[in-house]
């Protein structure tokens, strides 16, 4: 047990090291949502009205939905980081060394879901620019959402990851499984106005929890300037239009569930795998 | 005592045996080298012994730990060199150190002591805080053997340690090496498929497609190609004159005859006074274990390479489909 925890810290803090060193990754982490906030979400702003005329814009609705997109992609990366090591040779280090296999993918996605924890600290400094109000609430609420579907992804991606030996397998993942699940995830548009089919899978995707989630945290202190709800929380006026679908309480359930699940099933891939 | 025991060990990827059913015994503190083509086993059988493949059938222990059911054991008694690079380019050499020892589960108290005395030991003390990404090939392997001796393994495992690094660092690291066997009296087990190499070590197993050929010191697996080779070049009836004077075989290799004689060096002022002015010019050359392996397989290591090197690639084919 004391070995194992001492792995899990160790590979932790390996990845922690190695991403304070790779600036490129820094900055395309910055860059990357502030350019999707200020070309496509001003883009479409401008042209579409949301369900009904809430008074809620679409940057603002878009918001949450790209820091759902950050921590996506973050996370995947963090877990594609195996197949590069495996690649570079470095993932043999790892597995003759006498530790337990699980407690190198725990390590490995809880520097995922750090890193990914950054990443949605360094998008909630710029929601003040698009009149989000910040509370201390919101910023602990988010960390811990950021966390549990941190956890999630990077495990979901290392239980992928764990069989495959080249990159351009996991290219593929990302065209087949990473884009489908941020399309799918209500960050583009609301799951309640969405055809009958779309709204099925967004319903399985653990993605849609944390976005429906990220929109109960964020707009929990914000209150509405114009529409039928002026003076009353941007929480409220968006779940009567449905733009957010569920409760804070259960959204996060539902990721904390999903987060336990892919855990386990990351670090039994991992743990099994030979060579 | 041995620290390696190895019996009847076979390892199969779908219908390729790439080990076929190996039997090796080694000392503890020998420098044990295992010599063959590419393809012809070497890998796989570190790989088995490292618990990073699982034998097909047979049996394996080192430090006596059984390597299928003590892997954890087997993993805390070894350090491996592997055949491609395995350290972490973003880090610097103390933190792909750090990370060793941590994984190893060294006290924190022996960290600084331990990292030091490798770094030293490999001449790579100056450069500790560098990132390894600006490492040179030679200093990339020296780090990794430092790593492979951080936990004072019994054994230590190089996969090809040398593998195309220049003559002056190949030396080097053969000098850490030895040192190492000196002063903490490590077991060595390694692979190579350079003749010159094998020489440095105590004791020498030949493998061809994945079977054992001969296992002994170098000296006396040189002593069984039957003394030095002798060449000779003359006139046109040299060869036949050789033959009935000395009772040799003779071989014709272009213009020159290859002979074998237990003594080279005292058989050459007879051969000068018996056939004067017939000779051309001689040349004594002592065995090698090049000649070892091809009197041992019949083809020599070298020629073999393109097609082993064919069957690694089906190997490695096969073992990703599977």
């Amino acid at each position: 047990m004391r070995i194992a925890v001492k792995t899990i810290y160790t590979i932790w803090f390996r990845e922690a090291k190695t991403f304070s060193r790779e600036k490129f990754r820094v900055v395309s982490m910055i860059a990357q949502p502030l350019l999707y906030l200020a070309v496509v979400a001003k883009g479409i702003s401008s042209a579409v009205t949301l369900n009904g005329n809430a008074g809620i814009n679409y940057l603002t609705f878009m918001y949450p939905g790209i820091i759902g997109m950050s921590i996506l992609f973050t996370s995947i990366f963090s877990a594609v980081s195996i197949i590069w090591d495996r690649e570079f040779g470095f993932m043999k280090e790892v597995l003759v060394a006498p530790v337990p296999r699980w407690a190198v993918a725990l390590g490995k996605t809880f520097g995922g879901a750090t890193i990914s924890m950054i990443q949605a600290t360094i998008l909630i400094l710029i929601a003040p620019i698009i009149g989000i109000r910040l509370s201390p609430a919101i910023v602990v609420e988010m960390w811990i959402m950021a966390l549990l579907i941190g956890v999630a992804l990077t495990a979901l991606g290392i239980a992928i990851a764990a069989r495959m030996s080249s990159m351009q397998a996991f290219q593929m993942v990302m065209n087949f499984l990473v884009m489908p699940l941020y399309f799918l995830s209500g960050a583009m548009f609301p799951i309640t106005s969405a055809p009958p089919v779309l709204k099925a899978l967004m319903t399985v995707n653990p993605l849609t929890y944390c976005v429906d989630g990220l929109r109960n945290i964020i707009f929990s202190n914000t209150l509405m300037t114009a529409g039928p709800f002026v003076g009353r929380s941007v929480v409220e006026a968006a779940m009567s239009f449905g733009l957010i679908r569920w409760s804070l309480v259960f959204d996060m359930s539902i990721v904390t569930l999903v987060a336990v699940v892919l855990t386990a099933a990351g670090a039994y891939r991992f743990n099994n795998q030979q060579e | 005592m041995d620290v390696i025991h190895v019996e009847n060990l076979v390892k199969k990827f779908g219908n390729i045996t790439a080990v076929d059913g190996i039997q090796l015994d080694v000392q503890s503190g020998q420098i044990f080298g295992f010599l063959g083509p590419n393809g012809a086993g070497k890998s796989t059988t570190i790989k088995i012994l490292a618990t990073l493949l699982k034998p097909t059938s047979g049996r394996a222990a080192v430090a006596g730990f059984d390597v299928v059911a003590k892997p954890n054991e087997v993993r805390q008694s070894i350090g491996l060199v592997f055949q491609d690079q395995s350290l972490d380019d973003r880090l610097t050499a103390q933190e792909n150190l750090w990370f060793h020892a941590m994984l190893y589960d060294l006290p924190s108290t022996l960290f600084a002591e331990r990292i030091e005395d490798v770094l030293r030991l490999v001449d790579l003390i100056d450069r500790r805080h560098s990132l390894v990404r600006t490492f040179s090939g030679g200093m990339k392997r020296r780090l990794e053997i430092a790593r492979g001796l951080l936990h004072h393994p019994k054994v230590l495992f190089l996969d090809e340690p040398t593998l195309g690094l220049d003559p002056q660092t190949r030396n080097a690291i053969w000098k850490h090496v030895k040192a190492l066997r000196e002063e903490k009296g490590t077991t060595v087990f390694m692979t190579t498929h350079y003749m010159e190499e094998a020489e440095h070590c105590d004791k020498i197993a030949v493998i061809d497609h994945g079977k054992i050929q001969a296992i002994d010191s170098p000296a006396m697996l040189k002593r069984m190609i039957g003394g030095d080779t002798i060449i000779v070049s003359g006139d046109d009836g040299l060869a036949e004159g050789l033959k009935s004077a000395y009772n040799v075989e003779v071989q014709k290799v272009g213009s020159e005859i290859h002979f074998q004689m237990a003594s080279g060096a005292e058989f050459v002022p007879k051969l000068i006074a018996g056939f004067a002015g017939r000779v051309k010019s001689i040349q004594v050359k002592q065995p090698s274990l090049e000649d070892v392996f091809l009197k041992l397989t019949g083809h020599s290591i070298r020629a073999q390479e393109g097609t082993s090197q064919d069957q690694m690639r089906q190997m490695a084919q096969l073992w990703r489909r599977r």
